[in-house]
């Protein structure tokens, strides 16, 4: 550890707030001199504290931030050589651009001379030449960035922090500034550590990625590393648009999921849950009957470059990207080649099932009411007064249009032979003794498979119900 | 207040009615006695007179070095209250502004006169201490007026730019130099003319303290007792101009500031 190729590590950090809550769970990070690397997850997933912690803003409660192997975990954000370009610029109001770019300079007592040729230097690199006299408002949003990322650039930091800087710029204008900063990054070899919730942005500039969920580090690796290969079903979802199926290996390369049996190339032991990923691109449409599944189109989208077509086979929703056109109501086949199908030992096997909002924002799932409150499930969200549902940011929340994902442990789940008790009904499909329980797939009517563990025996093919207590379940909005 | 269908300019009539009853034509009857004599004849005597009397001139050089002083002390205690209050994670931030605000629920001469009764205590005699109690008595009756708009300044300053300051190496005490209190500014500009305007003109604190010199206001009193309804006209109406004067020059860079400020 502590080699000289990286430039900073973070070993076993954590941050809990005063009220319980941890933003950052044992997050484990080296990144070497010179690397983009781009901390991408949900809001609220610990990735601008975990950068917050290495700017110096905020102090980890417990474990150690090293830089060039020195620790720096209580240094004031002042004394580290470190810079920030912050999400909403925070350039200086009352001081013109180039008093704003040579703050650093001053700070450091740099001769007047020097500063002056830094700050035109800097503004040639960031296209804003002659800027100096301006005032901040008469600035656009991007020349604005440009000059947060002039006035933190211009110290020649070791490492330069970017916290979503691109989040206030229109779509042309954040793919622009995209490849702007990565030619940047390339011509200055500067390490950059940058925080987004775009896939799309942290796909084309990183050379690292670090997937954040909940605190945690769900997985890193290369971008393509990421795409191909997602590490569990987060990650799969968050990167890009995936099909994600629970499923069970039942032969040599077959795979069981979506209601019907796929060839794959992951040679995976006979009855080991698995996750089957499959990208919309990869999905191929056939005549009805000629695919490995079949199902009904729900829905059809123009999105410019392809149709983003769902079809729906029995309570599972396949969403293809497709450059033909389907119609709604139209029966079709689906199959994929083994190839593009992308297996994962289920290291939990965690039931994802996804439930809907009704009317009444009462949550549903096969005509079943999930006892819980949705204003609890949706983080920050409210109801007004006429009923209305608001999200964090005072957006209306279409509960027709939002799913809630609702995932359950294989031991939440309780087994009936009352078949009504039951939220979902089915049968036995598959069964495994796990030395001390039973773990049991079940195949529902809604054609989606349950895992279920049971220190009993029940029999293959029986009919039961599934009981499922609402406390045991974990939600989340479905993006 | 939600809107009326009615038409807007029939909500006007009873204010511009008022304004003209209690603003426009007591100005212009100001302005009439100011500049004419017993006899009802046109005359700069009243002006010429005030500037040549050093009597009154000593007393508006003594109001105002009486007002500067308050509204410096005003802005000494003013400002770390609010800044300390702005920037502390205490819970009970409302309640305690709340405490620094609620003397102006009571009643002002209940209050004023608790307060001579504890210098008489302090000081003894009160008539000693003519400038100072002043200055104690107005700060004390003022000081809420320059809390406020510092501190709704302060809480306004987005935290992005302290924090942009000392990541561009500056420490605590460099990032409030250079960041926090030029960004206060406008705060600062507003407490100023909400504390410096009242002190130059108000006399009722003096009077009930005790206060035997002249203010501003005391003198205007003095002449309208003695009937110089003339003479006390004009000393009204260069008051008046002064504070005109000193509103115009806050104003437009209090204007200029919160152009800056609008972009936080």
């Amino acid at each position: 550890m502590g080699t000289s190729e990286n430039i900073i590590e973070l070993k076993h950090i954590t941050r809990t707030y005063e009220d319980g809550f941890s933003a950052v769970e044992d997050f484990n990070l080296e990144v070497k001199r010179g690397e983009f690397v781009t901390f991408l997850g949900p809001s609220g997933c610990g990735k601008t504290t975990t950068l917050r912690m290495i700017a110096g803003f905020d102090i980890p409660t417990s474990g150690e931030i090293l830089l060039n192997g020195k620790p720096i975990t209580n240094l004031p954000p002042n004394k580290r050589p470190i810079n920030t370009v912050f999400q909403r610029y925070a350039l200086f109001p009352h001081m013109n651009i180039f008093e704003n770019i040579a703050f650093g300079l001053k700070q450091k007592k740099t001769p007047k001379d020097v500063i002056e040729k830094k700050v035109k230097k800097v503004l040639a690199l960031v296209d804003l030449e002659g800027f100096e006299n301006r005032s901040v408002s008469t600035l656009s949003g991007g020349q604005q960035q440009r000059i947060a990322i002039a006035r933190a650039l211009v110290n020649e930091p070791e490492i330069l922090l970017l916290d979503e800087p691109l989040g206030a710029l229109d779509l042309k204008m954040r793919k622009e500034m995209q490849i702007e900063l990565k030619a940047m990054h390339d011509e200055l070899g500067i390490t950059f550590i940058y925080v987004t919730h775009d896939q799309e942005e942290a796909l084309t500039m990183s050379d690292k990625i670090v997937v954040m969920s909940e605190g945690k580090m769900q997985q890193i690796g290369t971008p393509e590393d990421i795409y191909n290969e997602p590490k569990n079903a987060f990650v799969a979802d968050f990167i890009g648009e995936s099909n994600i199926f629970n499923g069970i290996m039942t032969g040599k390369l077959k795979a069981r999921f979506c209601g019907g049996e796929f060839e794959c190339v992951d040679d995976i032991e006979q009855g080991t849950h698995i996750t089957a990923v499959v990208r919309p691109e990869d999905v191929e449409l056939t005549p009805p009957g000629q695919g490995i599944i079949s199902g009904v189109v729900d829905s059809v989208i123009f999105k410019g470059m392809h149709y983003e077509i769902t079809v729906v086979s029995g309570k599972n929703e396949m969403v293809i990207q497709s450059v033909k056109s389907a119609a709604p109501g139209e029966r079709v086949g689906m199959k994929v080649d083994p190839q593009n199908i992308h297996i994962m030992i289920a290291e939990d096997h965690t039931n994802i099932f996804s439930a809907d909002i009704n009317q009444d924002f009462h949550l549903e799932y096969n005509g079943h009411i999930l006892d819980t409150s949705v204003t609890k499930i949706i983080k920050g969200s409210r109801r007004t007064e006429d009923g209305t549902l608001l999200d964090a940011h005072g957006e209306v929340i279409d509960p027709k249009k939002t799913k809630i994902m609702v995932s359950i442990q294989p031991s939440d789940i309780h087994m009936t032979d009352n078949m009504e008790e039951g939220i979902v009904q089915g049968y036995i499909s598959n069964l495994i003794y796990k030395g001390d329980h039973y773990s049991y797939v079940i195949h529902t009517d809604l054609e989606q498979d349950f895992i279920v563990n049971d220190e009993y025996l029940w029999n293959m093919d029986d009919q039961v119900g599934l009981l499922m207590p609402v406390d045991k379940m974990k939600f989340a909005l479905k993006r | 207040m939600r809107k009326f269908s009615f038409s807007r300019k029939s909500l006007g009539v009873p204010y511009a009615l008022f304004l003209f009853v209690f603003v426009i034509a007591p100005l212009l009857v100001l302005f009439y006695y100011a500049f004419t004599d017993g006899q009802g004849q046109f005359t700069i005597a009243n002006l010429t007179g005030f500037f040549t009397n050093p009597n009154t001139l000593g007393t508006l050089c003594y109001s105002f070095a009486l007002a500067i002083v308050t509204t410096a002390v005003c802005l000494l205690l003013a400002y770390p209250i609010a800044y300390i209050l702005a920037f502390s994670n205490i819970k009970s931030k409302s309640v305690i502004l709340m405490l620094f605000v609620m003397p102006m629920w009571i009643n002002f001469s209940l209050r004023i006169t608790a307060l001579k009764e504890v210098l008489t205590v302090l000081e003894g005699n009160l008539a000693m201490h003519p400038f100072l109690n002043a200055v104690i008595g107005m700060t004390y009756d003022f000081l809420p007026f320059m809390i406020l708009p510092i501190y709704t300044t302060i809480s306004r300053l987005d935290k992005a730019l302290r924090e942009a300051a000392m990541d561009l190496g500056a420490n605590e005490f460099e990032t409030f130099l250079k960041i926090t209190l030029p960004l206060s500014v406008p705060g600062i500009i507003s407490g100023v003319s909400m504390v410096f305007l009242p002190a130059m003109t108000n006399y009722v604190v003096l009077d009930m303290l005790y206060n035997s010199t002249y203010i501003m206001g005391s003198l205007i009193g003095s002449y309208f007792a003695a009937y110089n309804w003339h003479g006390g006209s004009m000393i009204a109406l260069i008051l008046l101009g002064i504070i005109c004067l000193f509103t115009l020059l806050t104003g437009g860079s209090e204007e200029e500031n919160t152009r800056g400020g609008a972009l936080l």
